[in-house]
């Protein structure tokens, strides 16, 4: 265990790397709400919030109740002339499923549903022992470092955009309605947001290292009795 | 960080090697970050080749991408015409009903975002780890931190043509179709986010003289 502060120039020890520019900066416990940056490229490299994993478990929660109502409820209703047609978000992924397009309907199924419910998933598995102070599950580590590259490729929000300009180029043809599901998934686009917000992955390592696992036997301790 | 006038430590310089996942620094040689099991890399300009290979294959599905078509139209059973729009036919076409708003969106999204999105990415790897003064780093990285944020939005003409299809099955009086443009334009977007993803952004900083440093 390591004082805050000490740090070990051959082994690396005590030290924090900036993953944009490789800038060595002194490992320091962070207060809630401080903020630490990059002294070179001002990247964001740590940003622990009071209470951040509560909420983010929460939210996590919220957004899978509303991606159960996305997914079920009618999305969009489009109508002309005495004819009509109703799509879930199962549908539009489901639009794909032509022979050579078909692989296209699980790509995108899984970049607006499969994903989102997988990283919320993942963040609970996460962070529900660290919230409530005890040891993190046994594979938290892979869990959460998935969970982080998997973040790029869950598309929700691009989604939501999407169905807005689809709606102006149809405008004229027909007319249109929103379903349920249409506005649980704007709800869902503002919980995620919310969510990345309060996630400052240098302070989940942190804790889950501080929980009791991948100890190196170099997280920080505040005690000087190191 | 500008005020800042002592030379910069970096880990590389300092013989070892920085995780970019989660920031713990390892004496060089060390294979795997204990702490978050991710792979640990050096920053090195041999990194580049996959950025090359993930950019060369996003080029080659851009092609098919805007030679055939994205979207099937039939209105009245054929009757009002059957067309078949690539991007930029769907863009001209959006022009002629006067959604110019909409046709900027596509436009940007699909044509003007991927062909700078290939440049920038083209741009970075090649001039990554060449000498370089500190105010072209922070240039640079400013470029890759908008590359690897817009990247993804790219992906919304795929979408609006999934909503599409979905939803514009009337029947006889209209009906969508997907054509087989999506599938590529798709592959192109991901791919190009894989090459930006690949490419290492110490490296932009790799250039920097050693001496007379002010950064």
């Amino acid at each position: 265990m390591l004082t805050e502060g000490s740090y070990d120039l051959t082994t690396g020890a005590g030290l924090v790397a900036c993953p944009r520019c490789d800038a060595l900066h002194i490992e320091r416990e962070l207060a809630p709400g401080e903020t630490a940056r990059c002294v070179r490229c001002n990247t964001l490299l740590a940003s622990p919030r009071v209470g951040a994993f509560t909420r983010i478990i929460a939210l996590s929660f919220a957004s899978l109740v509303l991606m159960v109502g996305a997914v079920f409820f009618p999305f969009l209703e489009i109508s002309r002339m005495g004819f009509g047609n109703e799509t879930s978000l199962f549908g539009v992924a489901v639009a794909f499923s032509h022979g050579v397009l078909m692989p296209l309907t699980v790509a995108l199924l899984a970049t607006i549903v499969g994903l989102p419910v997988l990283r919320a998933i993942l963040l609970v598995y996460t962070l529900l022992p660290l919230s409530r102070g005890q040891a993190p599950f046994r594979h938290a580590v892979p869990a959460f470092r998935l969970s982080e590259t998997l973040r790029p490729w869950s598309m929700a929000e691009i989604f939501v955009i999407g169905t807005a300009i689809a709606l102006v180029k149809v405008g004229g043809l027909a007319t249109i309605s929103f379903g349920p599901a249409f506005w649980a998934f704007c709800g869902l686009i503002m919980v995620n947001a919310a969510s990345n917000a309060f996630t400052s992955a240098t302070t989940i390592w942190d804790a889950i290292e501080d929980g009791g696992l991948a100890t190196d036997g170099r997280e920080i301790t505040s005690e000087t009795a190191g | 960080m500008s005020e800042h006038h002592a030379p910069i430590m970096t880990a590389h310089r300092a013989g070892l090697v920085g995780c970019r996942s989660c920031g713990r620094v390892w004496p060089e040689g060390q294979q795997t970050c204990l702490r978050c099991r991710s792979d640990l890399n050096p920053p090195d300009r041999r990194s580049l080749n996959a950025v090359w290979a993930w950019l060369i294959a996003g080029l080659i599905f851009y092609i098919p991408a805007n030679l055939f078509p994205m979207l099937k139209t039939s209105t009245f059973g054929g009757l009002a015409g059957n067309s078949e729009s690539t991007i930029l036919g769907g863009v001209i076409e959006l022009i002629h009903y006067g959604n110019w708003g909409v046709a900027a969106i596509v436009f940007v999204a699909s044509i003007v975002v991927p062909i700078g999105k290939f440049l920038s990415i083209g741009w970075l790897a090649y001039v990554a780890g060449r000498p370089a003064s500190v105010k072209d780093a922070h240039r640079r990285l400013v470029i890759y931190e908008v590359v690897e944020f817009i990247g993804r939005w790219s992906m919304i003409d795929v979408f609006i043509v999934a909503i599409l299809s979905a939803l514009v099955q009337l029947g006889f009086v209209a009906s969508i179709h997907p054509g087989p443009a999506a599938v590529s334009f798709a592959l192109s977007v991901a791919f190009t986010m894989l090459s930006a993803q690949s490419f290492d952004p110490r490296l932009i900083w790799r250039g920097l003289p050693l001496r007379s440093r002010k950064d």
